[in-house]
């Protein structure tokens, strides 16, 4: 077959015109794509901006309507993930797509072990993990299972799989959403040492940071369309934003004057065996006490502890100023305390159900008489739920699944104000979801610590829990290692601090 | 809800590829034979469907929920000799029925309770159950079947009301019961939402393990009133009935559309999944197929109706994003 020869020189990867609609919404309307040998390509946009559905197409799993798509100057037909593979192109998925029973090697090379005389051979595969592993800086051991690995280490294992590939093309979607600081610079050298080689990366992320650290060019879709593509030295933040949500932005995390109030949560020598160890803290109304932290430095585990998911050796918990019983998450909720979970398609949301079920789900008792639910009161708290949080859904029934990770997000906190929460432990509450999404929800914590909300916010974006925290702690190997006021909050002294310099 | 509204979207759901599937068969078999379309044939039909479909009931709430329920088989052998024997020892019929509806919860709270808290799989503590019931009714029984019971129980299955047979109007009224658990009360919510997304549940303050447990305790009650309806029809209880009945339940429910995964499906689906069962089995009868193809073509029903049940629910899901 002689393919016609789109551009000369040919650049690694060119997409023409995509084109892919689905009933009722059209996710791509012509868009281009052009990635250079060597080169990292951001592609920015918001969530159903069409960024998923382009690396869908071009990875084998999604057939577009239209367009045509040229590896090296020569189109070529992805008809499958298989056919995608054999032409270079490999993905890393931000939701991973590792077998948990299996060990780290039999991971990295699944579905294509090397064989001798037709049986595994291990020593080989094992052998050759740890070169890949040691490549992305992964300190994991090839035979043991992935299921023991942490969210950092699986992600990092899941790297080394695309490297097995030796893929010409390297789809990141998020990689580094569930990295530390120092995991994310050894992804950045690997991507440094991927790209002095030739390999084309395309580097899928919200966190404008990285993008101006690792990115050569960025592409911004906004609604299936291409807004710009700009050279990363030409391009500033503010702009980036404003194309992609086509609103200005004043900063990127608001920051709001609040006087505190009473003291509403007050934990005092809370320890767990081996995770927690005398954790004192105290919470007002009306205030945002930030934990800052390397990944497993023991922030969830504080949340899951105050929340009644994890028994605690001692320590007490008081709310109010009196000292409550908490030995399960009704408790807590009794409390008034509400619990955003780290993972919410896991942990936070039943996403087969509707927006109305979600948000009702642990208010049905009030909400009903008799054991009979009042339907007509469940969809008023759910529609005034919407409303007030700017849920954007096509209404009170639609499934959570079909949400963008914005307005799921905004769902499970619509669900704990529904509650009549009035202490809300935020854990990592703008993990994947896009900025402008972000900003909503910065919007929308300020908003709440202001109507007398005392907030406990977990993260590890410093910016964010920077910007956000009226007080910071820093948690390092299950102790608080340290508190900084937000005037002598920056992101130099709490990462020092974190890292225990 | 208004009542139309609710017969809209039942018309509109999942349940209407269903219920399309058993009109078609219900029309063939109108056309292929006349002994099929009458009304004593219609009446022996809904008859054999309450059996099953009563356990379908319970076992639906069980699959909602993710789980799954192997026991019920055994346990309407072991509930009818419980009742045969309490009844040959001189007890009066509501005594002995309600000493069997006990056991039947007893036996299905056993399994909640090994699951929830003992932290086994529904399939094993299931399976386990499934023996120990069975071997518990062939003790009791000494193996054999025990016969000769008062009228006053038999006319479960004999009587009728307003010309139709006992069973069925026994049969829809639980169906209509669990219907409004499932779509209206707080309780049919949690199970959705338990089956959807368990931890998330745990997480809301959804007492999982105490709603997991009674969604065992009511599949065993259902096996207890399939055990009843079985004794009054057959007028002797065995500690050999009801092999293989915890298949065709699972089988009805999977016909319904209910999914294996747990978090989405309907009872009313399960009535006509069982429906069809029944229609099967008797249109082939009246057709002179042979038992043993017989086997072979409801087999077939099944794994054709989970087919196209699940490419359907595909088209649904990729009509969003």
């Amino acid at each position: 077959m002689t393919a016609p020869r789109l551009d000369d020189p040919a650049p690694a990867l060119a997409m023409r015109g995509i084109r892919k609609a689905y009933p009722g919404v059209i996710a791509l309307d012509g868009v281009h794509l052009e990635v250079q040998r060597g080169e990292v390509h951001v592609l920015l946009g918001e969530n159903g901006a069409g960024k998923s559905t382009l690396m869908k197409i071009l990875s084998g799993g999604e057939q577009m309507d239209a367009g045509v798509i040229a590896i090296d100057g020569r189109a070529i037909a992805l008809g499958s993930p298989r056919m995608a593979r054999d032409a270079g192109i490999a993905i890393i998925h931000q939701e991973l797509a590792l077998v948990p029973g299996m060990s780290v090697a039999e991971n990295v090379f699944l579905g294509r072990a090397p064989t001798r005389v037709g049986l595994v051979d291990h020593a080989r595969m094992v052998r050759e993990s740890v070169v890949l592993l040691e490549r992305v800086g992964a300190s994991v051991d090839p035979g043991v299972l992935v299921e023991t690995l942490s969210i950092a280490q699986r992600q990092l294992v899941e790297i080394a799989r695309a490297l097995s590939l030796d893929a010409r093309i390297l789809i990141m979607d998020e990689p580094t959403s569930a990295l530390t600081a120092r995991e994310t610079a050894l992804l950045f050298e690997t991507i440094r040492w991927l790209t002095a080689r030739g390999t084309s990366v395309i580097y899928i992320s919200h966190r404008l940071d990285e993008i101006f650290t690792i990115g050569n060019r960025i592409t911004v879709l906004r609604d299936g369309r291409n807004v710009a593509t700009r050279d990363v030295q030409a391009a500033d933040r503010r702009e980036l934003v404003h194309l992609m949500t086509d609103r200005e932005v004043d900063e990127l995390v608001p920051s709001a004057a609040r006087v505190p109030g009473d003291v509403r949560l007050s934990v005092q020598g809370l320890c767990v065996r081996r995770t927690l160890h005398d954790i004192s803290f105290s919470v007002r109304a009306g205030e945002i006490v930030g934990f800052a932290g390397l990944l497993g430095a023991g922030r969830t585990e504080i949340a899951r502890a105050v929340f009644g998911l994890d028994a605690f050796d001692s320590g007490t918990i008081a709310v109010d100023g009196a000292v409550v019983e908490i030995q399960s998450p009704r408790d807590a909720i009794a409390a008034g305390i509400g619990f955003v979970t780290e993972d919410r398609t896991r942990e936070g949301l039943v996403l087969t159900r509707s927006v109305r079920d979600n948000v009702a789900l642990p208010i049905l008792q009030r909400l009903s008489r008799f054991g009979v639910v009042h339907r007509r009161s469940e969809t008023s708290t759910a529609e005034e739920s919407v409303r007030n949080l700017r849920i954007r859904a096509r209404g009170v029934t639609q499934r959570a699944r079909e949400l963008s990770g914005g307005n799921q997000q905004k769902v499970v906190l619509a669900r704990w104000l529904a509650t009549g929460a009035r202490i809300l432990l935020l854990d990592e509450p703008t993990r994947g979801v896009d900025v402008g999404a972000k900003q909503e929800i910065y919007q929308l914590i300020n908003e709440l610590a202001s109507s007398g909300v005392a907030i406990v916010l977990m993260s590890s974006d410093l910016p964010e829990v920077l910007g956000l925290s009226d007080r910071l702690l820093v948690m390092r190997e299950g102790r608080i290692a340290g508190a900084f006021s937000r005037a002598d909050a920056s992101a130099e002294r709490v990462m020092a601090c974190a890292v225990g310099m | 809800m208004s009542p139309r509204r609710t017969v809209h979207r039942i018309i509109a759901g999942r349940e209407a590829g269903t219920a399309l599937g058993l009109i078609v068969l219900c029309v063939a078999l109108w056309i292929a034979t006349p002994y099929f379309a009458t009304a004593a044939n219609l009446s022996n039909v809904a008859e054999q469907s309450a059996i099953v479909g009563v356990i379908a009931i319970g076992m639906t709430f069980v699959i909602l929920t993710g789980g799954i329920d192997l026991s019920v088989g055994s346990l309407v052998a072991l509930v009818g000799v419980v009742i045969g024997s309490a009844l040959q020892r001189g007890w009066p019929v509501t005594g002995a029925v309600g000493l069997g509806l006990m056991a039947g919860i007893g036996a299905g709270a056993v399994n909640g309770l090994t699951i929830t808290r003992g932290g086994l799989p529904p399939f094993i503590a299931t399976l386990g159950m499934m023996s120990v019931a069975r071997g518990g009714a062939l003790m009791l029984s000494d193996g054999r079947p025990i016969s000769g019971f008062p009228d006053s129980l038999r006319v479960i299955a004999t009587g009728h009301a307003l010309g139709v047979p006992a069973p069925v109007v026994l049969m829809l009224s639980l169906y209509l019961v669990a219907y409004v658990v499932l779509t209206r009360t707080v309780a049919g919510r949690y199970l959705y939402a338990i089956g959807g997304n368990e931890q998330a549940t745990a997480l809301a303050g959804v007492d999982v393990r105490f709603h997991k447990t009674v969604v065992y305790a009511l599949s065993g009650l259902s096996a207890a009133v399939c055990a009843v309806l079985l004794l009054a029809r057959l007028n002797s209880a065995q500690p050999i009935a009801g092999i293989g009945y915890e298949l065709d339940a699972i089988a009805a429910v999977v016909i319904g559309g209910t999914s294996l995964l747990g978090g989405s499906g309907s009872v009313i689906g399960t009535l006509i999944g069982a429906l069809i069962m029944s229609v099967l089995r008797n249109g082939l009868n009246l057709l002179g197929v042979s038992s043993y193809l017989q086997q072979v073509a409801i087999g077939s029903v099944i794994i054709v109706a989970v087919l196209i049940d699940m490419a359907l629910r595909r088209r649904v899901q990729r009509s969003f994003r």
